[in-house]
């Protein structure tokens, strides 16, 4: 599997990441490389082997469905780059 | 008496027990030293008036004899830890102004045992590096030199401020995070001691995530039982992250008998790798001989899938950062630049925000979490990390702890390895394993290299067993007796 041009500028769209044009173009040799190095894992026999989901066995915790926050809504917007009345404000998404 | 910011953090919380100086003697002895050691880079924020406020309110306490575990020590911050009111940028220019309005566990918790904050550490951006280059902010340099050169080192990473500011005795400890060696690597490089405690035993929360089933944060000093003393503080149960586990914080410090008579140390084949140095060699048969003639057996042992562990750590990182890193969108907090659309404002705010490896990063873990790919690579990684958690659960079955070297070499020039990220990524070849299995490892140095400058073995052991690793890790330590200081030491 290799990586193009069109390829980095879909996964920077996909991530939302503007990239320059110069950036994308070595990105292209970059990825390549790394996705080339990590392809060695193909040489592992891995049938039937279940992927890890947990480092440390343990079972879900729950906890008391209760309100343990009180009203922060100037905490929540304090490092907000834009809000107004209680709210973070973005750019019109609604024409 | 030891000056104050060349005492270790066990002497010197004895000696403010004592009275013998006081918590603000010794916070401003600390912030002078923080000062003059401002050519490193270390810190990115000093909050001299905090930690003398702090240090006025331990002196009360411990003139009523109420000190806690950590009164009146002066600590340094990795800044990838949220802390209240004050900046905390995790090394990226995306976070340049966030001041969090809450405090996070970790940190919140050594504040309750008595510490003093000191200022935040400079870091590789979001802990993405291995040598600290990557910081919005600017490398971070290793007090060390090689002998007979001037050549500016890295001081590691991602902890690259949190090593050099314990090692040029700025603080008596720091707190790191280590996602596949960013505690234990940037240790090994400026010859202080680094731990990685079991992933679940210090809360991640308030910690700004990077791949949340590998991040752990964990403590940096200048002893083994500095970091003991340190992590007792750090560790326990949060609701806040359910990922901590619920068990009781054992004394850490009790662990340091210096007794290993009967231990089972394992020495992993697989951790002979090609190229390895002679030095490297030579250091690393040197710490099994200490640890043999304190009465620990020897025994060999396979982990036969640690060739595919770094690879595996690459695309499982990478996916889970490409996720985390997704919520830098210009809305909530950090850095916004306007764009005509929303789209556009996300791409134009990220695009300007994060720097070069992060976006390498972001982009290789959307590619393998992407459809189509995501069975080849992602959940390939995911089956090969349950193989190399089994390699080390076999492992155990005959050995108590495994000791191998920290790092490939010692700290190399800033501005190395920086166009190849494959051999910037190999630092962590001997770190990345244990992180992946999510066990407990640490670095003590452990030797000088040809050029003078300082080696470091590490020792992993079982999940929730830090304190066997411990207790082999203090044994290793009073066999160095690694007492070299680097080029740079601050204060008298």
């Amino acid at each position: 599997m290799s990586v193009d041009l069109g390829t980095v500028r879909h996964i920077a769209k996909l991530a939302r990441l503007h990239v320059e044009q110069e950036q994308a173009e070595a990105l292209v040799g970059e990825l390549n490389k790394i996705l080339g190095w990590v392809e060695q894992l193909g040489e592992l026999d891995t049938t039937g082997v279940p992927p890890m989901t947990s480092v440390v066995e343990r079972s879900q915790p729950l906890r008391e469905d209760v309100v343990t926050e009180e009203d922060s809504n100037s905490a929540v917007l304090a490092n907000a780059p834009d809000s107004a009345h209680g709210f973070f404000v973005v750019p019109k998404v609604v024409e | 008496m030891t000056s104050p910011t060349h005492m270790t953090l066990a002497q010197a919380r004895d000696a403010l027990a004592k009275r013998e100086m006081s918590a603000r003697e010794l916070a401003e002895a600390h912030l002078a030293a923080v000062e003059a050691a401002r050519p490193l880079n270390a810190f990115t924020v000093e909050t001299p008036e905090k930690a003398l406020s702090m240090a006025e309110a331990s002196d009360e306490r411990l003139a009523k004899g109420e000190g806690r575990p950590l009164e009146g020590i002066p600590l340094g911050i990795k800044d990838l830890f949220c802390t209240e009111g004050v900046a905390s940028t995790a090394g990226s220019r995306m976070l340049k102004d966030f001041k969090p309005t809450y405090e996070s566990t970790v940190t919140a918790n050594l504040w309750r045992d008595g510490a003093v904050l000191l200022g935040k550490l400079n870091m590789d951006e979001f802990a993405m590096g291995s040598s600290n280059m990557t910081s919005a902010y600017g490398g971070v340099e290793n007090p060390w030199r090689a002998e007979g050169s001037d050549k500016k080192l890295v001081a590691g990473g991602s902890s690259g401020g949190s090593a050099a500011a314990v090692a040029a005795r700025c603080a008596l400890g720091t707190t790191g995070t280590d996602t596949g060696g960013s505690i234990r690597q940037p240790a090994a490089f400026t010859g202080i001691v680094g731990m990685k405690p079991t992933y679940g035993r210090c809360s991640r929360w308030g910690i700004v995530s990077f791949a949340s089933s590998l991040d752990q944060a964990g403590p940096m000093a200048r002893s083994v039982r500095d970091c003991a003393i340190l992590l007792r503080s750090m560790s326990g149960h949060d609701p806040k992250d359910s990922t901590s586990i619920e068990q009781p914080v054992p004394d850490f410090e009790k662990a340091l008998t210096g007794d290993i008579r009967g231990l089972k140390v394992g020495i992993p084949k697989e951790y002979r790798v090609d190229g390895m140095s002679e030095e490297l060699e030579r250091l690393w048969q040197q710490g099994i001989d200490w640890l043999r003639a304190a009465g620990a057996e020897i025994i060999d042992i396979s982990l036969p899938h640690t060739s595919y562990a770094l690879p595996t750590y690459y695309i499982v990182a990478s996916a889970e950062a490409s996720s985390n890193l997704a919520r830098y969108d210009g809305v909530r907090y950090g850095l916004r630049v306007e764009g005509d659309s929303l789209d556009e404002m996300y791409e134009a705010t990220r695009g300007a925000g994060f720097g070069r490896e992060v976006k390498r990063r972001i982009l290789i873990g959307t590619y393998v979490l992407s459809a189509g790919y995501y069975d080849a690579y992602y959940n390939k990684a995911r089956q090969v990390r349950t193989l190399i958690a089994r390699d080390f659960g076999q492992a155990y079955e005959k050995v108590d702890v495994i000791l191998t070297p920290t790092t490939p070499g010692p700290a190399f020039p800033m501005g190395e390895k920086m166009d190849d990220p494959i051999a910037m990524y190999l630092n962590d070849v001997f770190t990345v394993p244990a992180s992946l299995a999510g066990q407990p490892a640490i670095s003590v140095p452990a030797g000088l290299s040809e050029q003078g400058l300082p080696l470091g073995l590490q020792l992993i052991g079982r999940a929730f067993d830090e304190q066997t690793v411990l207790r082999a890790a203090g044994v290793l330590e009073e066999a160095a007796q690694f007492t070299a200081e680097p080029a740079f030491v601050a204060g008298a």
